[in-house]
C-alpha cells in the first residue's frame, strides 16, 4: 500500500512541477504578482510530495518488501539496517528518486529563504528549477520506475553489491548528488537572469551562497569516494582518472571557477557574462555526468542502466537544457553590460587567472574523458586515455595555479602591488625553499621533482595563513591585539584562508604519497616478520570469522616499533552470502606521518599467504585537506554578509571603525 | 557520476578482474632496479579485460601474463622503450594508457594547450575592450586623486574589513 502511495506522490509531484514551471514563468512575463507568488507554495509542495515518494521507497527497503521489483533486485533480508537504507540509492531507479528529491529540496530552500529576492527573478528561478524536475521525474516515470510490483514476489532479494556495503559509501552518493544538483540553482539563476535580461552585483550575492553550499557537498562527496576506494580497494589507490570519477571532477573544477568569478561580479560588477556562462556550464557538466553514467556509454559495468532507451532520454534532457541555455545566452549576452575595469595585476586579475587555469583544466579532463568515446564512435579505433595522459596535461596546469594562489588575497581590487604581495609572502616562500632543499638533500628516492611539489604545497599552506596573519598584524602589534583583530575579521576571509590551506594540504598529501610510497610484497608464514619504514610487522596467522551477511578470513599482524608494540592489524578477505562476491578489507594503522597499510592476499601452494605491506606517507592530508575545505565553506557561509536578509548586522560592521 | 564514482570503478574491477591485488610475490624480480623498471612500465600498460586499469593494479589472469611478459623481456635485456614496443606490437595501441602522438590523437594532445591559449586570448581581448571603452567614456580609474583614494579605501575597508584595509 505504501508503495502505491509513493508512486502516486511521484506522479502528483510531476504535475506540481509542471504547474510550477508554467504559471510563475507566465506570471513573470505579464508581471502578475499573484501568478508569480504560486511558485513558492508549489516548490514546497513538490518537495513534500517527493519526500513522501522517497520515504515510501525507503520503507519498502527497510521492511524488505520483495513484492517491489526494485527492492527484490537490489536488497536482501539479512543486510544490516544501514545498508538496507543506503540500498535505496544504491541502484539506478532509487538513485534517480534521490536526485529529484535533492533537486526539489534546493528549490524549496530558495522558496523558503529567498524572501527578499525580486519577485520576477524568484518566479523565473523556481520555474526553471521546476522544468529540470519535470524532465527528470518524467525520466523516472517513463524509463526507471522503482515503484513497480513483481508477482509472485521472490522469497528473498538479490542483495546489494558487497563493495557498496560500507559506511563511507552509504553517505557518498547523497553528498555527491547534493553537489551536482545544487549547481542547478546557479543554472536556474543564470537562465532566469537571461530571461529577465537584467543582471547585477546583487545577483552574484544571491547565487554565491548556493554555489558554495553545492561546492561543499561535492567536495566532501568526492573525498568520501576517494577515501573509500583507498581502504576498500586493497592497494591504497585513491584516484584513478576513471571516466566516472572525471564526471564528478569536471563540475567540481567548473564550480570552483564559478565561486571565484562570482566573487568578482559581486564585488566589482565585472565578469558578468563569463559568470553567467560558467553557471550554465557547471550544471551542464553535471548533466553530462548523468548522461555518461546513466546511458551505458562507458563500457559495460560502469553503467547500471544498459537500456538504450534511458541513454537517449538523458541525452535529450542534457541537450535540451545545455543547448537551450546556451542559445538563450547567445541571444541575450550582449544585453549584459560589462562592469568595472581593472589592471592585470589586481585581485580581479588574479581571479581571472584562476578562472583561465581552472577552466582549461576542466577542458583537459573533458577532452581526456570523451576523446576515446568519440574516436571509437567515429572511426572505430580504440585508444586508452589513462592516468599518464592526465599527469602530463592536468599536472602542469596546476603548477602556475598553485604558485599564483597565495598572491591573490594579497592583491587589492582594481590595481594591486605584486611587489608588496611578494614581500608579505616572503616567509612562506622561504619555508617552501627550505622544504625543497631538505627534500633534495635528504630524500634520495622518488621523482626528482617531488620536493618541488611538496614545497608548492607548503607555500600554499603558509601563504594562505600569511594572509590572515598580515591582516591581523601578527608581529607588528601585541599578540592579544592581533588575536582580537583576527577574531574581528569577516568569516568569509577566514573561509578563504582555510579553503586555500586545505588545497595546500591536499597537494602535500598527493605529492608525498605518490612519490614516497613504500611497499613490500612477499609470502609470509605465521611467525615471520617484515620491516617497513621503521615498523616491524609480525604475522601471527589467519583466523576465520563470520559477520551478519558474510564470512571472513582475518589475518592477524602485530606491529611494533623496535621493542614497543604499536598496534594489531587485522586485514581480511570477505565472501558475502548474497551476492557471493569477495571483498578485501585492508588493515590500516593511521598516523600523521603516514598510514601503515596491510593487505592479506591468497594462500600460497607451498604454505603461507601473499602479504602486501605499504607505507603511505602523509596520505591523510589528501582527505583532511578536503575536510578543511568543507569546513572553510561552512565558515564562509556563516558570514553575515552572505546571509541574505541580515541588514542589521551588516550596518553594524559598516559602523565599526575602519582601522 | 550518479552512483559512487569509485564504487563503479571497483565494481568493474570485481566483475572483470576479481579483487584488486596486483603483483604477486612470485613475479617479483630479484634485481630491485629491474623490478622498479618493470613496475613503471606496468603502470603504463592497460589491462585489456579490465575497466581503465593498468596491469600493475589488476589481478586479472591476463594482466598477470602481461606482467610476467614485461619481466621476461627486461631479463632478456630489452630497454624500457623496446618492451613497450613489443607489447604494443602484440596488443595494439589500445594497451598504452598514454596514447602516443599520432594523427588520431593529435586533437587529444593539442586540446589542453589550445584551450589555454584560447582562454588567455579571450581574457586579453575582453580586458582590452574594457580598457578602450573606459577610456572612451573618459573614466580614468587608475589615477584617483588622494582624496578619492582615501574615500575608496574607506568604502572598501567597510565592505571587506580586510585585505585592502590592511594595506593602509
Amino acid at each position: 500500500m505504501t508503495i502505491e502511495l509513493g508512486h502516486f506522490a511521484l506522479v502528483l509531484a510531476l504535475l506540481m512541477a509542471i504547474f510550477q514551471m508554467v504559471v510563475p514563468a507566465y506570471g513573470a512575463r505579464i508581471r502578475d504578482p499573484r501568478l508569480m507568488a504560486v511558485a513558492e507554495p508549489a516548490a514546497l509542495c513538490q518537495f513534500g510530495l517527493l519526500l513522501v515518494s522517497f520515504l515510501a521507497l525507503t520503507i519498502a527497503y527497510v521492511t524488505s518488501d520483495f513484492s517491489v521489483a526494485n527492492v527484490a533486485n537490489n536488497s536482501h533480508s539479512t543486510k544490516p539496517l544501514l545498508y538496507r537504507i543506503s540500498g535505496v540509492w544504491g541502484n539506478h531507479e532509487g538513485s534517480m528518486v534521490l536526485w529529484v528529491l535533492i533537486l526539489a529540496l534546493f528549490g524549496a530552500a530558495v522558496a523558503a529563504f529567498g524572501r527578499n529576492l525580486p519577485a520576477t527573478l524568484k518566479a523565473n528561478v523556481l520555474a526553471v528549477q521546476a522544468s529540470i524536475a519535470v524532465a527528470f521525474i518524467l525520466f523516472i516515470v517513463l524509463t526507471s520506475n522503482p515503484f513497480l510490483r513483481v508477482d509472485p514476489p521472490p522469497a528473498d532479494g538479490n542483495g546489494l553489491n558487497p563493495i557498496l556495503q560500507d559506511p563511507a559509501l552509504a553517505f557518498h552518493p547523497p553528498f555527491l548528488y547534493a553537489g551536482y544538483v545544487g549547481f542547478s540553482i546557479a543554472y536556474s539563476f543564470a537562465v532566469a537572469a537571461l530571461i529577465d535580461g537584467r543582471i547585477d552585483a546583487a545577483w552574484a550575492r544571491w547565487v554565491r551562497p548556493w554555489t558554495l553550499a553545492a561546492w561543499m557537498c561535492l567536495t566532501i562527496g568526492i573525498a568520501m569516494g576517494s577515501w573509500w576506494a583507498y581502504y576498500e580497494l586493497g592497494w591504497g589507490g585513491w584516484w584513478f582518472w576513471d571516466p566516472v570519477e572525471n564526471a564528478s571532477f569536471m563540475p567540481w573544477l567548473a564550480g570552483t571557477a564559478l565561486l571565484h568569478s562570482a566573487l568578482v561580479m559581486e564585488k566589482r560588477d565585472a565578469l558578468k557574462v563569463w559568470t553567467v556562462l560558467l553557471a550554465i556550464l557547471t550544471f551542464s557538466l553535471s548533466l553530462m555526468g548523468t548522461f555518461l553514467v546513466r546511458s551505458g556509454i562507458l563500457t559495460s559495468v560502469h553503467a547500471f542502466a544498459v537500456d538504450p532507451k534511458r541513454g537517449v532520454f538523458v541525452l535529450a534532457i542534457m541537450t535540451l537544457f545545455t543547448g537551450g541555455a546556451l542559445a538563450l545566452f547567445a541571444l541575450r549576452a550582449r544585453d549584459l553590460r560589462q562592469g568595472g575595469i581593472f589592471a592585470p595585476i589586481s585581485r580581479e586579475g588574479s581571479l581571472v587567472l584562476n578562472n583561465i587555469l581552472l577552466t582549461t583544466a576542466c577542458a583537459t579532463v573533458f577532452v581526456g574523458t570523451l576523446y576515446p568515446l568519440l574516436l571509437e564512435s567515429l572511426t572505430g579505433d580504440k585508444i586508452s586515455v589513462g592516468p599518464p595522459y592526465f599527469d602530463w596535461t592536468f599536472g602542469p596546469l596546476m603548477v602556475p595555479l598553485l604558485l599564483a594562489l597565495p598572491f591573490g588575497p594579497f592583491l587589492a581590487w582594481k590595481r594591486g602591488d605584486a611587489y608588496a604581495a611578494a614581500q608579505r609572502l616572503a616567509f612562506a616562500a622561504f619555508a617552501a625553499v627550505v622544504v625543497m632543499a631538505l627534500g633534495w638533500a635528504f630524500i634520495h628516492r622518488g621523482p626528482v621533482l617531488a620536493p618541488f611539489g611538496l614545497a608548492l604545497g607548503v607555500f600554499v599552506m603558509l601563504g594562505s595563513v600569511s594572509d590572515l596573519a598580515w591582516r591581523a598584524r601578527f608581529g607588528s602589534v601585541p599578540l592579544g591585539e592581533a588575536w582580537r583583530r583576527l577574531r574581528g575579521l569577516p568569516r568569509s576571509a577566514i573561509g578563504t584562508t582555510l579553503a586555500h590551506f586545505g588545497v595546500g594540504m591536499m597537494v602535500v598529501g598527493v605529492v608525498a604519497t605518490s612519490a614516497y610510497r613504500e611497499e613490500k610484497i612477499l609470502v609470509m608464514k605465521p611467525g615471520e616478520q617484515v620491516s617497513i619504514h621503521g615498523y616491524d610487522i609480525t604475522f601471527r596467522g589467519v583466523a576465520p570469522s563470520t559477520g551478519p551477511n558474510y564470512r571472513e578470513e582475518t589475518g592477524v599482524f602485530d606491529v611494533a616499533r623496535g621493542s614497543v608494540p604499536v598496534t594489531r592489524l587485522e586485514p581480511g578477505r570477505r565472501i558475502y552470502d548474497m551476492p557471493p562476491e569477495p571483498t578485501t578489507e585492508a588493515g590500516i594503522n593511521a598516523g600523521w606521518r603516514g598510514d601503515l597499510y596491510v593487505v592479506l592476499g591468497d594462500a600460497q601452494a607451498q604454505g603461507g599467504y601473499a602479504v602486501r605491506v605499504y607505507f603511505n606517507p602523509l596520505v591523510r592530508f589528501i582527505w583532511l585537506g578536503a575536510v578543511v575545505m568543507f569546513i572553510a565553506g561552512g565558515v564562509s557561509l556563516s558570514d553575515r554578509r552572505l546571509r541574505v536578509g541580515a541588514p542589521g548586522r551588516a550596518k553594524r560592521i559598516a559602523a565599526a571603525p575602519a582601522e | 557520476m550518479k552512483l559512487a564514482a569509485p564504487a563503479l570503478v571497483i565494481l568493474g574491477l570485481l566483475v572483470a578482474c576479481g579483487s584488486a591485488q596486483a603483483v604477486e610475490p612470485d613475479e617479483i624480480l630479484p634485481d630491485a632496479a629491474m623490478e622498479q623498471r618493470a613496475r613503471s612500465i606496468s603502470s603504463g600498460l592497460r589491462c585489456l579485460v579490465c575497466q581503465n586499469q593498468s596491469i600493475d593494479d589488476s589481478n586479472a589472469p591476463l594482466a598477470r601474463d602481461l606482467r610476467v611478459l614485461v619481466r621476461e623481456r627486461l631479463k632478456a635485456g630489452d630497454s624500457d622503450a623496446q618492451v613497450m614496443q613489443f607489447v604494443e606490437d602484440r596488443y595494439g595501441e589500445f594497451v598504452l594508457l598514454r596514447p602516443p602522438l599520432s594523427w588520431r590523437t593529435i586533437l587529444l594532445w593539442a586540446a589542453p594547450p589550445f584551450a589555454l591559449l584560447l582562454a588567455v586570448w579571450m581574457s586579453a581581448r575582453a580586458w582590452r575592450r574594457r580598457q578602450t571603452r573606459a577610456a572612451g567614456s573618459g573614466a580614468k580609474p587608475e589615477n584617483l586623486t588622494p582624496e578619492e583614494e582615501a574615500r575608496l579605501q574607506q568604502i572598501l575597508s567597510n565592505d571587506e574589513g580586510g585585505s585592502t584595509a590592511s594595506r593602509s
